[in-house]
């Protein structure tokens, strides 16, 4: 676990093995502008403000967050599709923050993404054995003639019929289109796969094949995953572990267990107990928290802990102005507040009311 | 227990179109009471938000062949004229859609969007109709209902647009409230909410409330009695226990294996496998045998039909109950 709260250029490796990818103090700004012929910058996006997050070697790392926490803009960060305004990320040991031209290609042959919208993200003009087969034109990894076998294989690897070769991505069921996703993904071999919601837009039925596959996949080629998504179910999973964001903080970072049992910060304790379970025995015994309001601006962020303004264990004024920092809690678990929750805050045991936790929906009539 | 407030006996809701003919529902019969809440699960393409569609009037196409009977208080909404339909429609029964944005009107402030449904349906003045959008704005937990009242639908946050909408089709206090996936594009803790929300209401008001959703978990925490659709029909219906602790449909089962779950830890998830069928050619016999690991001959002969095991819990599956509960029991509890 090396969440490290230090800017240091250099990775240091943990426990004698080096991460697959490190990101230092990652933060990503969009600038506002007005004016019209002179454009000044009014005000920024804080939409990643300052990560810290390192993936090893066949590990799957989990994020979630609300819509507009930051985590699909981190996402494109790490695949080199936005530059970071601020920080460095490391792939390998290798900073390619400022990677450009040949080198860059060459890393994004190691790095590649399954996108959220399987409708969306294929071009519907190209047939799929041609969707599949661009990786390999640009990349130049495989010899022109040998290009058609290299896709059919990759195509049978992912579940579809190398029949369809020649099929449009109209005439494939949401999940199959997803597959379509995942090959193109894996034409070129990476080592690491980042994951954009790649199944919440799928049925549950069809959920569970894709999610399946990408464990396969994983166990088969020991790929790295980082894998985003909203819904907390699905990232429990599939991760090893799993980071909590909140306006473009990591708040959180545990495995899924320990997340899930022993939630620390009081945001994690709210997202986990606001999903629903499919057990109306245990659902009723289950403890809320309920959050009021929506997701303050990024653009201008609450002062101190982000949190405070919603947070039912805030107090001022230590959580107002002053940030808390990730600090350990059991084993491989940090937490970024002063008063974190106590263990089996959600799920309790015994049906013990917790003081001051338990809240109810804001009634005014 | 009294009269069902709604009443739907073998609704049949085809499409003819040039490849065929598509049977969207095909027969399902059920009913609401007052004061209840009704999940409907099934997956994409189930005929779950079709069916409901029929029972708000809202099934428009000419060409549709809509058969059975649709019984609101006591009336066949089905034989009524399309304008004594309009007078129902909204002022005693609700809908709420899955996307929020694209059901409200940009161009109007959101107070005046409530209040033209007032007026639509009552006599009163711009004025009242205005003040009663604010009041059921704030009953919706809307901080500062004036002010946001005069506001667009873009000024509002998803969660809020939601909102919004459960305030629209509430304002007149209708007797049935239709949610078609109420929170599938809003964040958990939103969801939380709107689903507490729309919970709170329905004892406020004594309406009954139908949620359509393919999440399993919020009918577990939400609904008394929830149904299961395929392929246009119900193929298990019962209250939340019996369907999560006592299943008995292998679709169901599929169902609950191949959700990722908080509460325990799952190795594999074990998918349903293959594709719903097409509407246009849906298998013969028993629409779920192409999938069903537990298959047998008369299944891909005969349809089988809901049969109550106890009390309201109905099944339609051709297994023995004795082998359903042993399966049920041996397969499906122990493994997921």
């Amino acid at each position: 676990m090396s969440v490290e709260t230090t800017s240091q250029p250099a990775p240091a490796p943990q426990d004698g093995q080096s991460p697959l990818l490190q990101l230092v103090g990652i933060k990503k700004w969009f600038p506002i502008k007005q004016g019209i012929i002179f454009q000044k910058a009014v005000g920024n996006v804080h939409a990643v403000d300052g990560v810290d997050l390192a993936i090893y070697p066949g590990e799957t790392v989990g994020l979630v967050g609300e819509t507009g926490c930051g985590k699909s803009t981190l996402a494109r960060v790490v695949m080199r599709l936005y530059d970071a305004t601020e920080g460095q990320v490391f792939f390998q040991g290798q900073d390619i923050t400022g990677l450009s031209g040949r080198k860059l290609r060459d890393i994004r042959r190691e790095i590649q993404m399954i996108f959220q919208d399987p409708y969306a993200s294929l071009n519907g003009r190209k047939t799929v054995g041609s969707i599949i087969a661009e990786p390999y034109r640009i990349h130049k990894t495989v010899p022109t003639d040998k290009i058609k076998s290299e896709v059919q294989q990759v195509m049978e690897l992912v579940g579809l019929n190398p029949e369809h070769y020649n099929r449009y991505p109209h005439e494939f069921s949401g999940g199959q289109r997803q597959r379509i996703g995942v090959a193109r993904a894996l034409a070129l071999k990476p080592k690491l796969i980042v994951c954009d919601e790649p199944v919440s837009a799928l049925d549950v039925s069809i959920q569970a094949q894709i999610l399946n596959l990408l464990e396969d996949l994983q166990a088969e080629f020991n790929l790295t995953y980082l894998f985003i998504a909203h819904d907390l179910s699905v990232v429990k999973h599939v991760s090893d572990r799993v980071a909590v964001m909140y306006l473009g903080k990591i708040v959180e970072m545990a495995t899924g267990d320990t997340l899930y049992q022993n939630p620390k910060h009081p945001y994690t304790g709210a997202l986990l107990s606001a999903v629903p379970i499919p057990d109306p025995n245990l659902a009723s015994q289950k403890r809320r928290i309920i959050l009021e309001g929506d997701v303050p601006s990024p653009i201008n962020p609450p002062s101190g802990c982000r949190f405070h303004p919603r947070c039912p264990r805030a107090q001022l004024p230590q959580c107002s102005t002053e940030e808390p920092e990730l600090t350990p809690h059991h084993p491989g678990q940090v937490a970024a507040c002063y008063f974190p929750l106590q263990d089996r805050a959600i799920m309790a045991a015994a049906a013990t009311p917790a003081e001051g936790d338990t809240g109810s929906e804001p009634v005014q009539s | 227990m009294a009269e069902p407030l709604l009443e739907v006996k073998d609704l049949k809701v085809h499409f003819p179109t040039e490849d065929g003919l598509v049977k969207a529902v095909d027969g399902i019969s059920f009913s609401v009471s007052s004061g209840e809440t009704l999940g409907v699960v099934g997956e994409s393409g189930s005929g779950k938000s079709v069916g409901f569609l029929t029972v708000m009037g809202l099934v428009t196409s000419k060409q549709a062949i809509i058969e059975g009977q649709v019984i609101f208080q006591g009336q066949d909404l089905l034989t009524l004229p399309q304008d004594e339909m309009r007078n129902i429609r909204g002022a005693k029964m609700g809908m709420v859609f899955q996307d929020p944005m694209s059901s409200l009107h940009p161009f109007y402030r959101v107070g005046d969007q409530i209040g033209e449904a007032v007026r639509t349906h009552q006599k009163v003045s711009k004025k009242e109709a205005a003040e009663m959008a604010v009041d059921m704005l704030k009953r919706v937990g809307i901080p500062r209902p004036d002010e946001r009242a005069r506001q667009y639908p873009h000024e509002y946050s998803g969660g809020m647009r939601q909102r919004a909408m459960i305030a629209m089709s509430l304002v007149l206090n209708p007797d049935l409230l239709i949610a078609d996936e109420p929170t599938t594009a809003l964040d958990v803790t939103v969801q939380a909410q709107i689903l507490d929300l729309i919970d709170r209401l329905r004892e406020e008001f004594n309406a009954a409330v139908v949620i359509i959703t393919h999440d399993l978990g919020v009918v577990a925490e939400h609904c008394d009695d929830i149904q299961v659709m395929y392929a246009g029909r119900i193929v298990e219906t019962g209250d939340a226990k019996d369907i999560y602790y006592e299943a008995h449909h292998p679709y169901t089962w599929g169902l609950l294996q191949s959700i990722a779950r908080m509460d325990v830890a799952t190795d594999r998830l074990r998918p349903i496998k293959g594709l719903p069928p097409s509407l246009i050619q849906v298998p013969p016999g028993c629409a779920f045998n192409p999938r069903c690991p537990y298959v047998m001959d008369i299944c891909k002969k005969e349809r089988p039909e809901l049969i109550p095991s106890n009390g309201h819990h109905a099944s339609a599956c051709h297994l023995s109950l004795a082998e359903k509960e042993r399966i049920f029991h041996e397969d499906v509890v122990a493994t997921s």
